[in-house]
């Protein structure tokens, strides 16, 4: 089936089977490897990515659901000249990652959460990104990186 | 892992959709948020030929009063729905266990309704819907029929709808005054699904005393358990500390909890007594 989706911005036209998740047609169709696939059951988070603008786990959609969609993947975050993006340098500079398997995932659930509200409790900031699984236990840094962003990201 | 291969239909209204699974049957399978069907299309638990995505039709997403009913759409997403006004006002305690659910990319795909087609045991909207006298409108091929929550759940993840037929809308009935909601539970961990819920609806009289109370809890038995042994001993009495222990107790007496790998039935009758108690409490309070 046809599929046509706007990816960060660039437009893509690919010919899919009905079967294919969203995740794997990132990254097997379009080459965008940045979205992470882990349980592929809905469990982890990983491949969480901004569907118009609202974050789904990619692996919970079928490509040709998206027909017609704007998806962002972290891809998206940084500028095209390569410029980190603040939520990003928050990561950085908080330590919000170690391995960085889950940070996708992390990055695009707290870019959704950061862009509807701000002056999080700690509280509020664990429950926005509580649907990624970080198997580092690296979630004190995690929250401490959106915590950062919350107040050094000027929209 | 990945899905079986199947053939994908988008189809544009309601009638369309209702025609492909009149025609498909058991084959066919309806796909509206896909945070349940998914995992079991991925894990092979199910092999439709023909997925039909409710997704493209129009007018199944809205959240209106009708008939004096709340009403939500087949297509309501749960991130929707608890970020309604109307819904906060028409019904706090759909309102209250909404953001409970899973988190938010989940419930920004998945939908109120869908919660309830796949009743799990243990979900929170399913015992909310028959504490609530909620009403299921159902539309197939040969037409329209209106069940109440409690006929609709029969078992873990079993509810009355055949192949060919949906569930095109939630009818919650709008709350008598001087009526209180509350929700309790108790999960591994936050987002979890619980291993017992409860939820609680009282209704004071003039006199301050409980007009009417309504007491459910999910995750003891298959369907959500409703503890209509607490309504008569509710009925007339003034609020008090001892009056929903008392209830509590009624309700872990009558309850028979099954056992599985995440707690014994003796731990969830505890918790229906414990958690019993404290829903009827706080509703009382809430109400007053």
């Amino acid at each position: 089936m046809n599929v046509r989706v706007t990816v960060n911005g660039r437009a893509y036209e690919r010919e899919v089977e009905p079967r294919l998740t969203l995740a794997d047609f990132l990254r097997d169709e379009l080459g965008l490897y940045g979205t992470h696939v882990g349980c592929e059951e809905g469990a982890c988070g990983a491949c969480t990515v901004l569907l118009d603008g609202r974050s789904a786990r990619s692996c919970l959609l079928f490509a040709v659901q998206a027909d017609g969609s704007e998806i962002t993947t972290v891809e998206g975050l940084a500028t095209a000249e390569g410029h980190l993006h603040p939520l990003q340098l928050a990561f950085r500079a908080h330590h919000g990652l170690q391995c960085g398997f889950c940070t996708p995932g992390v990055l695009l659930a707290a870019y959704e959460l950061l862009s509807e509200r701000r002056n999080l409790t700690d509280a509020e900031i664990r429950d926005g990104v509580s649907g990624v699984l970080c198997r580092c236990t690296g979630y004190q840094g995690i929250v401490d990186a959106v915590r950062a962003a919350d107040r050094e990201w000027e929209r | 892992m990945k899905p079986a291969p199947f053939e994908y239909a988008a189809p544009r209204s309601l009638e369309e959709a209702l025609a492909l699974l009149a025609e498909h049957g058991l084959d066919a399978k309806a796909l509206a948020g896909g945070q349940s069907l998914l995992p079991l299309l991925h894990r092979r638990r199910l092999r439709p030929r023909l997925v039909v995505d409710l997704n493209r039709i129009a007018g199944l997403d809205h959240i209106r009063m009708d008939g004096g009913m709340l009403a939500l759409g087949a297509l309501v997403r749960q991130s929707t729905a608890e970020r309604s006004d109307l819904v906060h006002e028409i019904s706090p305690l759909m309102y209250e266990v909404l953001p409970g659910l899973g988190d938010v990319g989940i419930r920004n795909r998945g939908t109120v309704v869908g919660n309830l087609v796949y009743a799990d045991w243990g979900a929170q909207p399913c015992a909310v819907a028959v504490t609530l006298d909620a009403m299921l409108c159902i539309e197939g091929a040969q037409g329209k029929r209106a069940l109440g929550a409690v006929g609709f759940f029969l078992g873990q993840r079993r509810v009355s709808l055949e192949p060919d037929e949906l569930v095109s809308e939630l009818r919650i009935p709008a709350p008598r005054p001087r009526t209180g909601h509350a929700w309790v539970q108790v999960a591994d961990r936050h987002g979890d699904l619980p291993i017992v819920g409860a939820a609680a609806v009282v209704t004071l009289g003039p006199d301050g005393a409980c007009a009417a109370a309504r007491l459910v809890f999910s995750g003891v038995v298959g369907v959500p358990f409703d503890a209509a042994g607490t309504v008569g001993l509710l009925a007339g009495e003034q609020p008090s500390g001892e009056l929903f222990a008392a209830a509590g107790e009624r309700a872990a007496a009558d309850a028979d909890p099954v056992s599985d790998g995440r707690a014994s039935a003796g731990y969830r009758r505890r918790l229906v007594r414990v958690l019993g108690e404290r829903a009827l409490a706080l509703a009382a309070e809430r109400a007053a």
